[in-house]
Parts: structure tokens; sequence; C-alpha cells
């Protein structure tokens, strides 16, 4: 039980501060290398969780093809590579207010929702529980998600295509 | 384990990216701020299955994982568009629909 802390904790304490960077950074290719980091840590925190198919999906969609869109997205748009100083506009404090706001909310009503709840995993779940629930409890939404995938592949497509 | 400490990870993560979609300027960096409020959301989900004892909550983590690449797919392509009308994704200066 020890071990799982002391991994959280770590994969935690990174995660913090390289969402912190995303949001901060002067730099918007800094910007997606970091967001390598915060991802990578959920899908840790996901392996923690016992949630093992989640998580290769999550390295795979998410740091293979997601940051990748991310990096294409920014050299199509010839963003400056080295430092830019206008990447904040000026209600920056306005924001960290209503953030930290949200912060104090969300940390208060979950210490009292959740104080003392332990988490017990005695097995993790398998990517075969994984995918009977799907092709049998949740299989309309598993083809509605197709059909809105295919739909925005093209709406996509149509929207930056020259013409 | 505790299960609060999954759900404040995630609290903190939702707030960080709310700070960013609020303060950035640049469109892209919105996108990623709102990647981290879906990744968020992700996390509550999977350790809420976790506590329950249920795939459902993979399940539906797995479903906001695909919508969320059809979203920076079609969010990129908006960008993109943005940038080639205007040459800048400074999405402060666009303020055409403006009353």
């Amino acid at each position: 039980m020890q071990a799982e802390n002391v991994a959280f904790g770590i994969i935690a304490a990174a995660m913090c501060v390289a969402a912190i960077r995303v949001v901060t950074t002067k730099n918007i290719v800094h910007a997606a290398l970091y967001l390598v980091v915060v991802l990578g840590g959920v899908g840790m925190n996901f392996i923690l969780l016992g949630a093992e198919f989640t998580a290769v999906t999550q390295l795979i969609v998410y740091i293979g093809a997601v940051v990748v869109l991310f990096l294409f997205g920014i050299f199509l748009t010839r963003a400056p590579i080295g430092r830019s100083a206008d990447l904040d506009n000026d209600q920056r404090w306005l924001a960290l207010l209503t953030s930290v706001m949200l912060l104090g909310v969300l940390v208060f009503v979950l210490e009292d929702a959740f104080g003392n709840d332990k988490l017990v995993i005695e097995q993790p779940q398998t990517s075969a529980e994984v995918g009977n629930s799907i092709f049998q409890t949740f299989v309309i939404p598993f083809e509605v998600v197709s059909v809105l995938l295919l739909a925005a592949l093209i709406g996509a497509i149509v929207i930056a295509r020259r013409d | 384990m505790y299960l609060n400490q999954f759900l404040f990870l995630a609290a903190f993560l939702f707030c960080v990216g709310v700070y960013g979609v609020l303060a950035r300027k640049n469109g892209v960096l919105v996108l990623m701020s709102i990647e981290l409020i879906l990744n968020a959301v992700n996390i509550n989900l999977v350790a809420f299955g976790a506590f329950r004892d249920t795939v459902a909550g993979q399940v539906f983590a797995l479903f906001v994982i695909a919508i969320a690449a059809a979203e920076v797919g079609v969010g990129l392509a908006i960008v993109l568009l943005i940038y080639r009308n205007r040459h800048s994704i400074d999405l402060s200066e666009i303020d055409a629909m403006r009353g």
C-alpha cells in the first residue's frame, strides 16, 4: 500500500508542476511538451487505479495523436518557436481569482463528501471486462461515438480545406 | 490510498485548465487547456469506477477520450481557418460578433 502512495505523490507533484507550466509558459512548443508530462501522468494514475486498458489508450491517443496534432497546429499557424511575450490577455488576475475560488469550493465539497473513503483495489479491471461492457451494455453509445468521430473527421477536412 | 487524493488532483487540474482557458490569448493554448479539463474529468470517472468496482467508469473515460480527439481535430481546423483569414490566432482580436 505504501509504494502506491509514494508513486502517487511523485506523479501528482510532477503533474501539478507541468500543468501550471502549460498555462504559464511563454513558449508555445514548451507548453505542448509540458502537456505530454501531464497526459503521461494521467495515464500512470489510471494504472494506479487498475484501469490498464484506459491507461494504454490514454498513452496511444493523447501522446501519440493529440500532442502531434497540437504540434502540427503550432507549426501551421507559424507561431514563434522561441519565447513570445503576449500569450496572456489582460484578464489574467481575474482568471486566477476565479480558478482559485473554484478550487477552494471543489476541495471543500470533496472533503465533505468523500473525506475518509478508502480506495481498495484488489484486482485490476481487465481489458476483457471493459470489452464486454462496451459491446453489451454500452453498444449503442459506442456506435453513436463512432458516427460522431466520422462526422468530426469529415467536418475537420471540410473546414480546413483550401478551395 | 484514499479516493480523495485522486479527486483533489483532478480538481487541481480542472482549475488550472479553467485558468488557461480564461487567461490565454493564443487559440492553440486554449485548446491545450481544454485538454487539461477533459483529463481531469477522466481521472474522476476512472477513480469512481475503481471505487464502486465497476467498469462503467473506464468505458465513459474511453468515450471522453474519443470525443476529445474529435474535438481537437475540429478545434484545430477552426484555429487554422481563423489564421488563414486573419493571419493571427489572437483570440482577443476576434470580436466581429461583439454587439
